[in-house]
């Protein structure tokens, strides 16, 4: 194993001085090289890329409404002629279109509070690992808390409290998902934080918050990537938890989780109701795990031994 | 030429590992061999082949790493033995001791825990003969106050006393050949010299052969009657102490010796130091594999150069130095 | 133990850590009910008039808010949790009593075949690593951590329930046929996540420096693993223990309402529809206090399991 890739932290560094194992290979590139060579995480890539595609232009090419109801077809099977590819629900909704659209929901609910949890997470937690000492503790110490609380239930509480709302689902699983980002961050900006570089720009009179935002931030990269890759499923699988309970998006809105559940209220008359938005939702979650893994495994190698 | 006097014989030895950028040679065409009571120091840099080379005969390459030639030991060849068999000279009569003392020890058990285990399963004694043999062998080795000492676990003990915890527990089984790899380079230099000692005495009183694998020409002296020299995976030069440290044939080992800083002799600029890199093991130059950096190459140096042997038995890798 | 005197001091060290936990836990709670529009607590709200005696009584509504914070902070010290909101003649101590004994069975059953189950097929794909047999383990793995437990359950109770017919449905009667599916789809989750840590760590682990000099001893294979590699590997495991009782109490509310089964999770995902604050508050606090003193638990038994920290305490 080379120097470089025992030392994930300064890789970027090294790449920038061109300070690089034998063939010159900057470690992006070197873990560029390994995520291609990582099956599962490129072909759930192409995966994810194409439900993506499917969820955000796919109930245009359909031509059914997800809100109409064909009446001449109600829990009608999958079929080519009456138009429902993936058949109807209970009251001749289209399947497909629904699932579709829920699926809309779900992705934003993913991608939106995985960026709250990364705002939140990567500046308390740079601010806490850059500043460390008491102020470090403290709000280490914050986090510990929060932690031990039990997330879903005072998620479920919070719906209690102040009703069913699209955004509070968003800032509620994000203010909570924040707290690993943090972790991570902090760990990561400390062990940074007293290398040379850090040192010598420091020397040089840069400004603290220049420093985090300059040099701290860009090496932080990785790990985010990783993380956020592996929120994004978490996040999804959280809301659909929600709305599989009746607690989350209401109708006519709908997501993954709350056709599951409509779905497996008719699963002995019409399992494709069932079948259909599950589908979907498992493989979303099963490539994001992918990429995760993959994108983890290609940037810190000391974890594929 | 099997010579049943050798204890160890090692044929044509070849170590190489699959990466993802290629196979890497770590060890070439190696020959060496050790009688009983031998001590033999086996020295290079970083990346020589050293470590590999013990590895192999150990089994305990990593997943990647493969081993072809033959490793006579007591006329069977340690390469060709399943684990099973391997496990039989293992600890019993081929003990190995490791560079780093810190991580070498497991951390979750005892002391006699690990040390007894080896005894019970290689002797067959019980627990509390076991335990004795430990104590004693951990006073052999100057612990102090042993009989407590063994109740603790490696974190309470400092990285000398890990080694020597690490040397003790290779000599449990009074094995016939002790591997010492790098055992004082992560030691301060005080304990270093306390460790060398104690391998030397309990050698003369146990008549245990050594393989001492170092970069540290200080070391050596202290400990072997032989020296091999290893540069990117192949011998370059072998021969007594006094042959290697008065006499070096090959530019390499006058180049290692001549960069030991030494307090007799006065510098006249400064540190000396071998100009250049070793090879990359990816790709190996043809011909001398030291000749980029060697101050007297010429150009019939970019063929192998042979093997060449005088009658004090003192071989060395070179064109230059002919004793014909 | 030698150690004793270090390990009491890191048992005292982390019990009193947890007390600020548990303090914010109830006060959110309480803050959180008091601002809830239409709650029990708010006055514009016209409620039951049983209920509202019971409330006033309870929680003084007369007195000032701090006031009443302190003696809430009391009771639920005093593990009170008041009466029900719609539940009208039961009390929510009453309610737990009830329904927590089903769910701990489910949950405890659960728990133990994902550890016993997960760490299996870790330590078999991490000592057959990078063969057919890893891969395949680490797909269904990688499957079971991704499909989620609402999906298996209908799946499961379509298949073997209403297809094949050789389980129940759902139901709860306290015998081993209405455990089977519940426990199963509940563990599923958990036996992927540590199938997968432990292979991760086993590897770790076998490639440490201490691993070859179990080796170079001489040592058959399965000793080294048995004696010198199982106990560091499972650590993380152990470790994530109590992060895994959280899931599953999380995944309980959704199987126990799958599959009929009434537990707590049941009881507290009613409430939440009913909008039953003092159940849904003492549901919550409740399996926070558990979460917390298992979490507490497992860190115990991790500190006790590695003699380190048992030694760095000490100092």
């Amino acid at each position: 194993m080379t120097k470089s890739a025992e030392n994930p932290v300064l890789d970027p560094f090294e790449a920038a001085l061109g300070v690089s194992d034998v063939k010159g290979r900057s470690p992006w590139e070197d873990a560029w090289h390994r995520l291609l060579k990582n099956r599962a995480a490129v072909y759930s890539a192409f995966i994810m890329a194409f439900i993506i595609l499917l969820v955000i232009f796919g109930p245009m090419l359909i031509s059914w409404e997800s809100d109409f109801t064909d009446w001449d077809y109600t829990s009608s099977r999958p079929s080519i002629e009456s138009g429902h590819w993936f058949g109807t629900d209970a009251v001749g909704r289209d399947i497909l279109v629904r699932t579709l659209e829920g699926g809309r929901i779900s992705l934003l609910v993913g991608l939106v509070a995985t960026i709250v949890s990364l705002v939140i997470g990567v500046g308390y937690g740079a601010t806490a690992g850059y500043f460390g000492g008491a102020a470090d503790r403290l709000m280490m110490r914050a986090v510990d808390i929060i932690y031990a609380l039990p997330f879903m239930f005072i998620v479920v509480l919070l719906m209690v409290v102040f009703g069913r709302h699209i955004v509070l689902i968003f800032v509620a699983i994000g203010a909570f998902n924040w707290l690993d980002m943090a972790r991570i961050v902090r760990g990561q900006t400390l062990s940074l934080k007293n290398t040379e570089f850090i040192e010598a720009a420091r020397a040089c009179g840069v400004g603290d918050w220049a420093i985090i935002r300059r040099h701290i931030i860009p090496n932080l990269l990785g790990v985010v990537m990783v993380y956020v890759t592996l929120t994004i499923p978490q996040v999804i699988l959280v809301e659909s938890f929600l709305s599989f309970l009746g607690l989350g998006v209401q109708e006519p809105m709908s997501s993954w989780g709350a056709l599951v559940s409509d779905g497996a209220q008719d699963m002995e008359s019409a399992p494709w109701t069932l079948i259909v938005p599950s589908v979907f939702l498992t493989v979303t979650l099963y490539c994001f795990n992918y990429i995760g893994d993959g994108l983890r495994d290609a940037l810190d190698p000391k974890d594929r031994l | 030429m099997d010579n049943p006097a050798n204890l160890l014989e090692i044929k044509d030895l070849n170590v190489g590992f699959d990466t993802p950028d290629g196979k890497v040679h770590a060890v070439n065409c190696l020959n060496v061999s050790i009688k009983a009571g031998d001590a033999l120091a086996i020295v290079g840099e970083s990346g020589s082949g050293k470590t590999q080379t013990v590895m192999s005969i150990m089994g305990l390459l990593a997943e990647n790493g493969h081993a072809s030639g033959q490793a006579l030991f007591k006329g069977k060849d340690l390469l060709q033995m399943t684990t099973s068999e391997l496990n039989q000279h293992r600890g019993r009569e081929i003990a190995m001791i490791f560079q780093d003392p810190m991580t070498s020890l497991n951390p979750y058990l005892r002391i006699d825990k690990q040390m007894t285990e080896v005894v019970m399963h290689h002797q067959g004694l019980n627990k509390t003969e076991a335990r004795a043999h430990a104590v004693e062998m951990l006073r052999a080795v100057r612990i102090p106050d042993p009989e407590r000492r063994i109740r603790q676990y490696p974190h309470e003990f400092s990285g000398g006393m890990r080694q020597r915890v690490m040397v003790a527990m290779g000599l449990l089984c009074a094995p016939d050949l002790l591997i010492a790899d790098e055992p004082t380079t992560a030691l301060d230099v005080t304990v270093q010299a306390q460790i060398s000692h104690l391998m030397s005495a309990l050698r003369r009183q146990s008549n245990t052969a050594i393989i001492l694998i170092t970069h540290d020409l200080g070391v050596v002296a202290g400990l072997a009657e032989r020296v091999l020299v290893m540069y990117a995976g192949e011998a370059v030069e072998c021969g007594s102490v006094e042959q290697i440290y008065y006499d070096p044939k090959h530019p390499y080992t006058q180049g290692l010796l001549a960069s030991v800083p030494r307090l007799d002799k006065p510098e006249e600029d400064g540190l000396n130091s071998i100009p250049g890199n070793p090879p990359n093991l990816l790709a190996l130059p043809e011909g001398c594999k030291f000749r980029d950096r060697c101050p007297k190459a010429h150009e019939a140096c970019s063929e192998k150069p042979p093997m060449q042997l005088d009658e004090q038995k003192h071989a060395w890798r070179c064109f230059l130095g002919e004793t014909a | 133990m030698i150690q004793d005197s270090g390990m009491l001091k890191h048992s005292l060290q982390r019990l009193l850590g947890l007390i600020p936990t548990l303090l914010m836990l109830v006060t959110v709670a309480f803050f959180l009910i008091r601002v809830a529009p239409g709650g029990p607590f708010d006055s514009e709200k016209l409620l039951p008039p049983e209920v509202e005696a019971n409330l006033s009584a309870r929680y003084h509504l007369d007195e000032p808010v701090l006031q009443q914070y302190f003696r809430y902070v009391g009771q639920i010290a005093a593990l009170d949790f008041g009466p029900s909101y719609h539940y009208k003649d039961w009390t929510v101590n009453e309610l737990i009593a009830q329904s927590f004994p089903v769910s701990l069975t489910v949950g405890l059953s659960a728990m133990v075949l994902a550890f016993f189950v997960g760490t299996l097929l870790g330590i078999a794909a991490a000592l057959r690593q990078n063969t057919r047999t890893d891969y395949s383990l680490m797909g269904f793995a990688m499957l079971g951590m991704s499909v989620p437990n609402f999906v298996i359950a209908p799946v499961l109770i379509l298949l073997l329930a209403v297809y094949a017919g050789w389980l129940p449905a759902g139901g709860w009667d306290w015998s081993i046929a209405y455990m089977v599916l519940p426990v199963i789809t509940l563990s599923l989750p958990a036996i992927a996540y540590i199938a997968r840590l432990t292979r991760g760590s086993m590897i770790e682990v076998l490639n440490s420096n201490f691993i070859r000099t179990a080796r170079a001893k001489g040592l058959p294979e399965s000793t080294v693993i048995r004696r010198h590699a199982l106990r560091p590997a499972l650590l993380p495991v152990i470790s994530f223990l109590g992060p895994a009782t959280a899931a599953m109490i999380s995944g309980s509310v959704v199987i126990e309402r799958i599959f009929s089964i009434p537990g707590l999770g049941s009881y507290f995902v009613q409430g939440a529809l009913n909008r039953d604050y003092t159940l849904v508050m003492g549901v919550v606090i409740f399996y926070g206090f558990l979460i917390i003193i298992l979490n507490f638990l497992v860190d115990l038994v991790y500190a006790w399991l590695n003699p380190k920290i048992r030694y760095d305490e000490k100092r």
